[in-house]
């Protein structure tokens, strides 16, 4: 039972993180009064870039040796952001500058970047000269899914703790053995994962501070409500809508990247990132607008995306399905009773969706 | 950015245009779109681009299969737009099209599935009611919540979407034939029950009846007989398994526009999407026109997702709206909800897809090569709108005007 819950608590949380980077950067931009259904196509679009940018920088080194960790991980995390931040500024541009509909131009964004990603992903794996459908850059995930020793540190710890109680009888024995297992589980759980995982968590938090709790948060918060307002408050209307969206689509667009070189262990499948663009959306929703509820609601949607895995459902695969559902259900749920209760601080932004135009006023 | 204390641009709104304005825009961004496509294309595939607008072309008038298919595919598609477009003229962001046409395609496939043993005459009206009443419900349960509560109907019906697919996906498995498949292969492909009658044989029993019917006997049959071979395409046309499908679209599509211009509810619900509080004061009970427009709405795409299972398919996945719901949403939008320029807007969407299509297969690359052109004019189209909407003057020249 414990072995089951231990393996399952990391699955849930590297199943969460995606999840996470890409609804931290829709809250940021939704905050901003820009609805971006284009966070699917973000992230395929993050995820290619650092798959090119891994790409190219394997295939320019005489031999996997030769391989730098620091520019291994470096360049695709350029690559990365660059893509996404592209696909930020051409959604800004279209629905800021030019003031389209922002609910049309995300889906096109998402049509897009998810073809633009199985495209130049296809195109790779040819490339490549593989015989497999996918390509693997195993190599550079290797640099990504580096771990602090940390985990191992406390399972040396419970090691010797344990060693030291069993010389105190049968019950130190015991006791010996539950202190080893929580030192172990607490390792497992919460410290041996790679940086994008704690860097996730860190962006959250801190998006988290400043919606909240600074003059910047509060100056997009108003951009988000009330435009006008904001406007005649001398707040630059339009350059918060860009810098948010553009700062969104980027973190979103490390969500990709995380996907495909750590949980994928650097094997590009196309479409093998599924919808999960759409529930780091739902996510959005869950946490109503708030980062840092998200750090724990997206590893909740995590483990509700792999719970099917481990429900004892025997030969009956049909069930395994509706388990699925769950995450959407869930969502649709916190969204009816959210607007049930009414309350002031638990509504999406007021001017959600609407294009700003100063002389419309 | 900071354009606001000496801004480079005077943006202002344009006052009424003559609709060819609009519409030479448009055709405009197209035009310049395609360029840019035909550019890259060459450049993917170092192909001339002359050879590439060929290949697009080709793609959906190569052969009367080919044109039937882009035929049947503007039809599903025009189908699920024409559905959405009312709610988005009341201002409700309907972009479940995908869940609510999959609810009419999951109540059609069980029809045909648990109904198996009875005659069509039974089978196909029970599909045709219970695929409508089950889109009608899909999207009903949003516009209650709507209605009553003011849920977000945008995220609403997009999580729909998804519990519909995963509806599906359960009774993929449930009904799975082969077992073990996980799929459900064609259903009654021996009986065809639940199928649309095939106007194939009508072909077949033209040509029969020419060569071999007492007509054979009269003294100009062997005119007409070479006249119906000469002409055997036009009837491949019409006497096509699409067929039944796009006469039901063609009739949806004429109700539509009727519906919306020149009917009370037509009018009611563009009041509702103009202001609320108008529409309040002028005594429309805003909550029944919601709720009415959505159960329409998801009717028709209910309908679209029987035409998908009783028409073409015979099958039922999670795939097989193959994302139109989505589509759908910018082929209303593109229209600006016009019934008779959504004929015009959905063909242009799956003229560009079957012509990506086919240059994917002819010069062998990926198929989502197609997604990236179909983006790339989407982005220069939504963009042009704002040359339709608004005025741009340079402050010392208008030079940039066309840019």
């Amino acid at each position: 039972m414990f072995e089951a819950i231990l393996s399952f608590l990391p699955r849930a949380v590297s199943q969460g993180i995606p999840l996470l980077y890409g609804s931290t950067g829709e809250i940021i931009t939704q905050k901003s009064g820009n609805m971006n259904l284009g966070i699917p196509g973000v992230m395929y679009v993050g995820g290619i870039c650092g798959v090119i940018g891994a790409f190219i920088y394997e295939q320019s080194l005489p031999s996997p040796e030769a391989m730098i960790p620091f520019f291994a991980v470096l360049i695709p995390l350029l690559f990365c952001l660059l893509g996404s931040l592209l696909m930020g500024a051409l959604f800004c541009f279209l629905t800021v500058t030019l003031r389209a509909n922002q609910n049309v131009t995300g889906l096109a964004m998402t049509t897009f970047g998810v073809g633009f990603g199985n495209f130049f992903g296809g195109s790779l794996v040819k490339l490549a000269g593989a015989d497999m459908p996918y390509l693997a850059l195993t190599a550079t995930s290797n640099c990504f899914k580096k771990t602090l020793p940390l985990a191992a540190i406390l399972n040396s710890w419970g090691d010797s703790i344990d060693e030291a109680c069993g010389k105190m009888g049968v019950f130190g024995d015991k006791l010996g053995n539950v202190i080893d297992f929580i030192f172990d589980a607490f390792g497992e759980v919460l410290l041996n994962y790679s940086f994008l995982v704690y860097l996730a968590i860190i962006i959250a938090l801190i998006a988290s501070f400043i919606i909240n709790r600074t003059r910047t948060g509060l100056h997009l918060r108003a951009v988000g409500e009330n435009p006008a307002t904001a406007d005649s408050a001398g707040i630059n209307v339009n350059l918060y809508k860009y810098v948010a969206t553009c700062l969104g689509c980027m973190i979103a667009g490390l969500g990709g990247l995380y996907y495909v070189m750590d949980y994928a262990n650097g094997i590009w499948a196309n479409n093998a990132f599924g919808d999960r663009g759409w529930l780091a959306i739902a996510l959005v929703i869950f946490t109503v607008w708030r980062p840092n509820v998200g750090v724990v609601a997206s590893f909740l949607f995590g483990g509700l995306y792999i719970l099917h895995m481990y429900i004892p459902s025997g030969m009956n695969l049909a069930v395994k399905e509706l388990y699925k559902m769950l995450p959407y259900v869930v969502t649709i749920i916190v969204l009816i009773i959210s607007s049930l209760r009414n309350q002031r601080d638990k509504q999406p932004p007021q001017s959600l969706g609407l294009p700003y135009f100063r002389e419309d006023r | 950015m900071n354009k606001n204390r000496e801004p480079l641009f005077h943006i202002s709104k344009r006052g009424d245009m003559p609709w060819y304005f609009g519409w030479g825009v448009r055709a405009a961004s197209i035009l310049l779109a395609l360029l840019v496509c035909g550019i890259i294309s060459s450049l993917v595939t170092s192909e001339n681009p002359i050879q590439i607008y060929g290949t697009i072309f080709d793609g959906s008038f190569g052969s009367v299969r080919k044109f039937m298919v882009l035929l049947q595919n503007i039809a599903m598609l025009l189908c699920i737009a024409l559905a959405l477009t009312p709610a988005f003229k009341m201002r409700f962001w309907n972009i479940g099209g995908e869940g609510q046409a999959l609810a009419g395609a999951l109540a059609a496939a069980a029809c045909m599935i648990l109904m198996k043993d009875l005659p069509n005459i039974v089978v196909i009206p029970c599909m045709f009611i219970t695929s409508i009443l089950a889109g009608a419900l899909w999207g009903a349960i949003p516009a209650v919540f709507k209605a009553k509560f003011g849920t977000n109907e945008t995220l609403f019906t997009l999580m729909m979407n998804y519990v519909a697919i995963q509806l599906v996906a359960y009774f993929s498995v449930v009904w799975e034939n082969p077992k073990g498949s996980g799929s459900i292969g064609v259903i009654n492909p021996l009986t065809k029950i639940g199928w649309f009658p095939d106007p194939s044989g009508i072909k077949t029993a033209i040509g029969d009846f020419l060569a071999n019917g007492w007509i054979a006997d009269l003294p100009f049959s062997q005119a007409l007989e070479n006249l119906f071979i000469k002409s055997e395409w036009l009837f491949d046309i019409l006497c096509s398994k699409y067929t039944v499908n796009i006469v039901i679209v063609a009739l949806v599509t004429v109700g539509m526009y009727i519906y919306l211009n020149y009917t009370k509810h037509g009018y009611e619900i563009s009041v509702v999407g103009e202001s609320e509080r108008t529409a309040r004061y002028i005594g429309i009970k805003v909550d029944r026109v919601i709720l009415r427009t959505m159960l329409i709405s998801g009717a028709i795409c209910g309908l679209a997702g029987l035409l998908l299972v009783g028409g073409t398919n015979h099958t039922l996945n999670a795939d097989i709206v193959a994302g139109r719901g989505f589509t759908a949403v910018m082929v209303s939008w593109l229209a600006k909800f016009n019934p008779i320029w959504m004929v015009l807007t959905s063909f242009l969407l799956v003229f560009l897809e079957r012509g990506a299509g086919e240059i994917a297969t002819d010069f062998s690359l990926n198929a989502s090569y197609g997604d990236i052109l179909t983006g790339i004019i989407l982005f220069f189209i939504i963009g042009g709108e704002f040359f339709i909407n608004y005025k741009l003057s340079l402050k010392k020249s208008s030079k940039k005007e066309e840019k």
